[in-house]
Parts: structure tokens; C-alpha cells; sequence
């Protein structure tokens, strides 16, 4: 057995093509096209050495993974090697044929996004006319198919006032899970954060939408809730830790400790087209860069929450205080925690509404807001 | 009504769509998948579970355990319908 555990879950983002253009898409604003992308034959091999490495789980997630043709050929490889699925889908794309087809390939679970629950808000949210009405039908053949459902609420300044209508109408859709989510700001997010991000008092009524909706579907639906960062006292203990329980691989093959981890410049990562999946795991240089603790600045290190917060987020330290290995400035002991709230409470209150789209066109212009 | 609640003596429990218990070779460790989720149930908690088959009743399974076991079936009773409760509200267990 080697010291290094191996990873629970696998997040394979199969595409970065995707009908709609949520301007806090978690993809790299450097965009990738589809010539580039891994072959069937390949995510297949991927997904192999990933059983054998011992991965429990694999999020097949994009852009949109049902731009791809071959998905259900890839959702039988994992049921083939016993790899639990879960696909994570804008849903515009699926017609009750192929949700039909993946759960007979032996999918095992279907999260859906929605950006709203009124449909115009939603879909100019989405970039995507039609788009919303598209998620409900959708979310009706995946309960049909009997698939479990997953409802995912992004919520950011700009709909999080109607969050309590938005997990009523995932409750009317069956969802036997709900996940709240705000907006994390990197890429396209951290491009368009001073649209997004919420004012305090509206985060404080989200929180305590979510309490009472917690209790009172209690037995019949899971809520998750993924906190805003900028305004706790404690940082997001970011992936359970730097590669101790997820790794990414991007359309092009790049296995990544998370999605975002390419923002960071001073790291090169491997890619499965050259080296193995468990070689990576353990022994590659940019996955035990901030393994552990050993690599945490001294604030961290003699924290008693080291591991539990993991020095919170290594793409966020090096987006907002230009060092990966600073403490991430989300926690309330960094020295550039009040400047980031500060930043935080400006934007939520002078920040104009218009969005940057995710788009091929604007990467270039995404990405200068961004640096 | 949620299955929670109406879970029961009378019951036969299974696993849905999306959940199951799975034996993983690396870690040597039965576990238990579910959307989103992976745990690994405590040694009493596996022994329900591994009875847990669409077929057999919760009397039935608690008749098992109490026999397997040679534990009064009274306080067998207790815990399994508490566990079940439990792995019901969460969705890992449905009727």
C-alpha cells in the first residue's frame, strides 16, 4: 500500500462546448476546442486506470457532456468498472430518448443546473433563449427514467432574492437532493464578480431561507449549501484538501488537484496522454506542491483548523493576494482579509448588471478582467 | 409522507436507484455510494446494510441479527429501525 490514500472522485470535464454562457462558468477562460479533445478510446483507458487507482466516483461534467456524442459509451465504461456516475448537465441538449439510453448504459445519477425560477431572469442568466423551460422538461423524463435528481441552484446577487421559490420549484420537480451554490469566484466568475457577487444582508436572508427549507423538507430532500467565501470567518477547506480526495482531468487530458488549478501559473501538470494516472497522483510535483501541511505558511501551519480549512483555497490565495502559498485570504486571519470584504461589500453595492458571456469570442476579454 | 416516517417493522427496505453498498478492493473497505456522497458504514450499520435486498422484511432482518448475533432482539429492534430511519431521510434507503 502506498502512504498517499487514493482519490474518491474524478471530475472528467469531457468538453468545454456548451450551449449556454453563464458568465460564472467554472471553466478556464482559456477555452479549449473540440478538435483538441480526448477520444472515446481515451476517457475510456482514463476511467480504467482511474478503478484501478481505486476512484469511487466520476462527475462527467463539461461544458456541456452531452455535446458529446459518445457519452453513453463512456457512462458504460464506469458502470463497467464499477465507478458510481454522476452526470452533471445543463440539460438543453437531452431529449427523453438519450436520457432513456443513458440510464439504460447504467447511469447512476443526473445533476441539473438552474439559474433561476423565473424563466426570463433564468434564461438571460443562461445566455440561452428557452433554455429554462428545456431544464424543467428535462428534469421530468430523468425522474421518469428513475433516476435520482439533483438540483442545482447557482445563486449569485442577481437571483439570490428569489432562492426560496427557486428550492420550491426543485421540490416540485422530485429532486431528491437540492445543492445551493454561490458563485466561486474564478475564471469567467472572477471576470464578472462585480455583477455577482451579493450584498451581506441578502447573503444572511439566503442563510436563513436555507435553515427553514432544511427543516422543513427534512426526510425528503438533502440540501447542500456551498457558502460565499468573502464574507466568513473561515475559509472553504477547497477540494477536502489539495490532492488528498479529487482530481480533475480536462478535455485535453490535463489532470488537475481541481478545476481551477490551471489558473496557477507557477505549476505545470501532466497530462494522461504522457503519464499514468497513479504516477500523477502521487508522485507528480504539482499534486504534492501543497499536499498536506508541510507546505502551509506559518499562520497555517500553527492553526488548529489546518486540517480542517487546508489553508482554505490555493487558487484563490493566488488570485487575490498573488501567492498560491499565502493563507487564503477568505479566512479572517489573513492579512488581506478586511481589504477583500471591503472589496466584496463595494462591488455588491456599486457593481453595475451586466455580464461578461462565456464565450469563445470574449475569452480574451474575460481574461484581462481576470489579471 | 417521507419513507423515514413511515418505515416500520413491516417494511422491506432496498436500495434505489443511485445508492448501493459496494466492496472496494484498494481500500479493503465495503462502502456506500450515493449521489454526491461516499461513506463507510460502522461495522453494525454493514451488517444491516448487507440484509438490506428488496426481499427481506426489517423483522426479518432484525430476527437475523438477533439470532447472528445471540443479542436480545428488543435492542437490535431499536437500532436497526433508528439506522434505517436515518439512511431513509437521507435517500440511501427507500420502501
Amino acid at each position: 500500500m502506498s502512504r498517499i490514500s487514493p482519490p474518491l472522485a474524478i471530475l472528467a470535464e469531457l468538453t468545454h462546448r456548451c450551449p449556454l454562457r453563464c458568465p460564472y462558468c467554472s471553466n478556464p477562460v482559456a477555452l479549449v476546442r473540440s478538435g483538441e479533445e480526448l477520444s472515446t478510446e481515451e476517457w475510456v483507458g482514463l476511467l480504467r486506470q482511474a478503478s484501478e487507482l481505486g476512484v469511487l466516483q466520476v462527475h462527467l461534467s463539461g461544458g456541456e457532456p452531452t455535446a458529446r456524442k459518445d457519452l453513453e459509451r463512456i457512462v458504460a465504461a464506469a458502470r463497467d468498472f464499477g465507478i458510481y456516475s454522476n452526470l452533471i448537465t445543463s440539460a438543453v441538449l437531452l431529449d427523453q430518448s438519450r436520457v432513456e439510453a443513458l440510464a439504460a448504459a447504467g447511469l447512476d445519477h443526473v445533476q441539473i443546473s438552474f439559474q433561476e425560477s423565473e424563466a426570463a431572469n433564468a434564461d438571460r442568466i443562461g445566455g440561452y433563449a428557452g433554455g429554462h423551460a428545456k431544464k424543467r422538461q428535462v428534469a421530468g423524463w430523468v425522474r421518469e427514467a428513475g433516476l435520482p435528481l439533483t438540483a442545482n441552484l447557482v445563486v449569485h446577487r442577481q437571483n439570490l432574492d428569489h432562492l426560496g421559490a427557486m428550492i420550491e420549484m426543485a421540490s416540485e420537480m422530485e429532486a431528491r437532493r437540492i445543492e445551493v451554490a454561490h458563485v466561486q469566484y474564478y475564471g469567467w466568475g472572477l471576470a464578472n464578480r462585480a455583477a455577482l457577487v451579493p450584498t451581506r444582508a441578502q447573503v444572511a436572508a439566503a442563510d436563513a431561507v436555507v435553515n427553514e427549507a432544511r427543516r422543513r423538507l427534512a426526510g425528503r430532500i438533502v440540501i447542500d449549501y456551498v457558502v460565499p467565501d468573502y464574507y466568513a470567518k473561515r475559509p472553504k477547506p477547497c477540494m477536502g484538501g489539495w490532492a488528498r480526495q479529487f482530481l480533475t482531468v480536462t478535455p485535453i487530458g490535463k489532470v488537475l488537484p481541481c478545476h481551477a488549478a490551471d489558473s496557477i501559473p507557477e505549476l505545470a501538470f501532466d497530462n494522461i496522454r504522457e503519464r499514468r494516472l497513479a504516477d500523477i497522483w502521487e508522485n507528480s510535483e504539482a499534486f504534492n506542491r501543497f499536499r498536506g501541511t508541510d507546505w502551509m505558511p506559518e499562520l497555517c501551519r500553527s492553526c488548529d483548523r489546518r486540517e480542517i480549512d487546508w489553508g482554505g483555497c490555493r487558487c484563490q490565495a493566488f488570485a487575490l493576494a498573488g501567492d498560491a502559498a499565502a493563507t487564503d485570504p477568505a479566512c479572517g486571519l489573513s492579512p488581506l482579509h478586511a481589504k477583500i470584504a471591503a472589496l466584496a461589500d463595494a462591488e455588491s453595492q456599486a457593481g453595475g448588471d451586466r455580464f461578461t458571456y462565456r464565450s469563445y469570442a470574449s475569452m480574451e476579454a474575460a481574461g484581462n478582467c481576470s489579471t | 409522507m417521507s419513507d423515514d416516517m413511515l418505515l416500520g417493522e413491516g417494511s422491506v427496505p432496498r436500495f434505489p436507484r443511485g445508492a448501493r453498498l459496494q466492496f472496494n478492493q484498494q481500500r479493503q473497505q465495503w462502502m456506500v455510494q450515493a449521489p454526491e456522497r461516499v461513506f463507510v458504514p460502522d461495522e453494525i450499520a454493514l451488517a444491516v446494510l448487507q440484509r438490506v435486498n428488496g426481499e427481506t422484511s426489517v423483522a426479518a432482518i432484525i430476527d437475523d441479527l438477533a439470532r447472528t448475533y445471540n443479542a436480545s432482539r428488543d435492542v437490535i429492534r431499536d437500532d436497526v429501525l433508528e439506522m434505517l430511519r436515518d439512511l431513509a431521510g437521507k435517500g440511501v434507503i427507500a420502501l
